[in-house]
């Protein structure tokens, strides 16, 4: 068994079907021609550009995190909280099971991806394999679908209509922050970042 | 060999992780996923190479299972409890999405509704559906059934949403005897069949729809 010329072929990884990888053009999508699930699209984002954004989501990550979401009035008191004031909060309720989901998809995850692709993204820019690479790359794929901040802004959302109804409600920086982190979560979704195992050639780790 | 070769037949296999193609020898037991004498690892990141996610059926239905027997706490307890001077109220999913909507917000409601509801029976049906058309080797509607799949995985985490709305609630809503919001078991069962329907719609590997036998090319 070895690598078949892997640069020339093309699994689609929803049926199994074999295909010889064209260049894409600005863009273009691959589909696959019988479960038609996008096989590779062209990707405008250059390393530089990926790192500017994984950057740009940090520092906004880390205001998101620090900033009150939401200030909450009544009767003259006022009451607000952060990310962490919601995971504390669940966990002295006797809900530290989702104090714990609240925790990983939210904060841990969500770090640990934007920290491993910052690494990874700032070795590749010089053409080199980040130390730890294979690790890493196999971590990433596996974070993939536990980042839920997108989900959370529209869970802030409802709880801010929610509360409306009771109380005087005023939104607090870190609801703007994570709208903004919602913002760069999309634009960076398209990007396969398998892309990187062909961007950094393994002779130069 | 069809138009549309498959890697089965070329004696090629594909690393989930991270796509590398590679050469496998044809019919060799040991990719078959049973979890048997799997020893072949992707030279470029170490992956067990296997034809198909192991004991794809099984692992599947077992999370579906598991995931279904939650959901139904998770509908019946409440999962939040709103506590004001004088009234105490225990949410469930449902009542929480009709307050919305009488709280003048029919459009969030209607999110609400899909995110807690609609998307975790979604996947429910949707998985029940791939599992027994799969399994059977149908040929039936296989293009459909793939796009089914592939709408399982892109929407589900969003029923998270539910979940987040609770914790952000009761952390915010704290005015001591004037009013308090506490979360309920019912958030804790939602949030497990949550994690387990992703969990088991993971566990699906969708080239088995198209393994079965060959009517449509
Ligand atoms: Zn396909
Ligand atoms: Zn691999």
């Amino acid at each position: 068994m070895g690598m078949s010329s892997p640069e020339a072929l093309l699994i689609c990884e929803h049926c199994d079907t074999v295909y010889r990888r064209r260049t894409l053009a600005r863009g273009d999508v691959a589909r696959c021609a019988r479960c038609e699930a996008e096989l590779e699209r062209y990707h405008a984002l250059s390393v530089n550009a990926m790192l500017a954004l994984i950057l740009t989501a940090m520092i906004v990550f880390v205001q998101a995190n620090m900033w009150p979401i939401v200030t909450l009035g009544l009767s003259g008191q006022q009451s607000s909280t952060t990310l962490w004031g919601m995971i504390l909060a669940m966990w002295r309720e006797q809900a530290q099971v989702v104090s714990v989901l609240v925790a990983a998809t939210l904060f841990f995850f969500p770090l640990l991806k934007m920290l491993l692709l910052g690494w990874l993204l700032w070795f590749a820019r010089a053409g080199r394999r980040a130390p730890g690479f294979v690790r890493l790359m196999v971590i990433l794929h596996y974070l993939g679908p536990w980042t839920m901040s997108e989900v959370f802004v529209l869970g802030a959302l409802v709880a801010i209509v929610k509360a409306h109804t009771y109380f005087d409600v005023t939104p607090d920086p870190g609801i703007y922050a994570y709208a903004a982190l919602t913002l760069l979560i999309t634009v960076f979704a398209g990007v396969d970042l398998r892309q990187l195992w062909d961007d950094v050639p393994e002779e130069t780790a | 060999m069809s138009a549309l070769p498959r890697a089965s037949e070329l004696g090629l296999i594909a690393c989930t992780v991270c796509g590398l193609v590679c050469r496998n020898v044809p019919g060799d037991p040991r990719l078959d996923g049973d979890g048997v004498g799997d020893d072949m690892a992707c030279p470029r990141c170490g992956t067990t190479l296997r034809r198909r996610k192991p004991n794809s059926y099984v692992r599947t239905w077992a999370l579906l299972i598991a995931a279904f027997i939650l959901y139904i706490p998770a509908n019946v307890l409440p999962i939040m409890r709103t506590a004001s001077l004088n009234d105490v109220d225990d949410n469930t999913i449902i009542s929480g999405v009709v307050e919305l909507w009488r709280a003048g917000s029919p459009n969030l409601a209607v999110i609400v509704f899909t995110a807690s509801i609609v998307v975790p029976v979604l996947k429910f049906l949707a998985l029940g559906t791939l599992l027994v058309s799969s399994q059977r080797g149908s040929g039936w509607a296989r293009v459909q059934r793939a796009k089914l799949y592939r709408l399982v995985e892109l929407i589900g985490y969003w029923s998270m949403l539910d979940v987040f709305v609770v914790a952000l609630l009761t952390a915010l809503v704290r005015f001591s005897v004037l009013s308090l919001v506490e979360p309920l078991p019912g958030v804790i069962f939602f949030g497990l069949t949550v994690v387990l329907t992703m969990l088991a719609s993971m566990s699906f590997d969708p080239r088995l729809i198209w393994d079965g036998k060959d009517t449509d090319d």
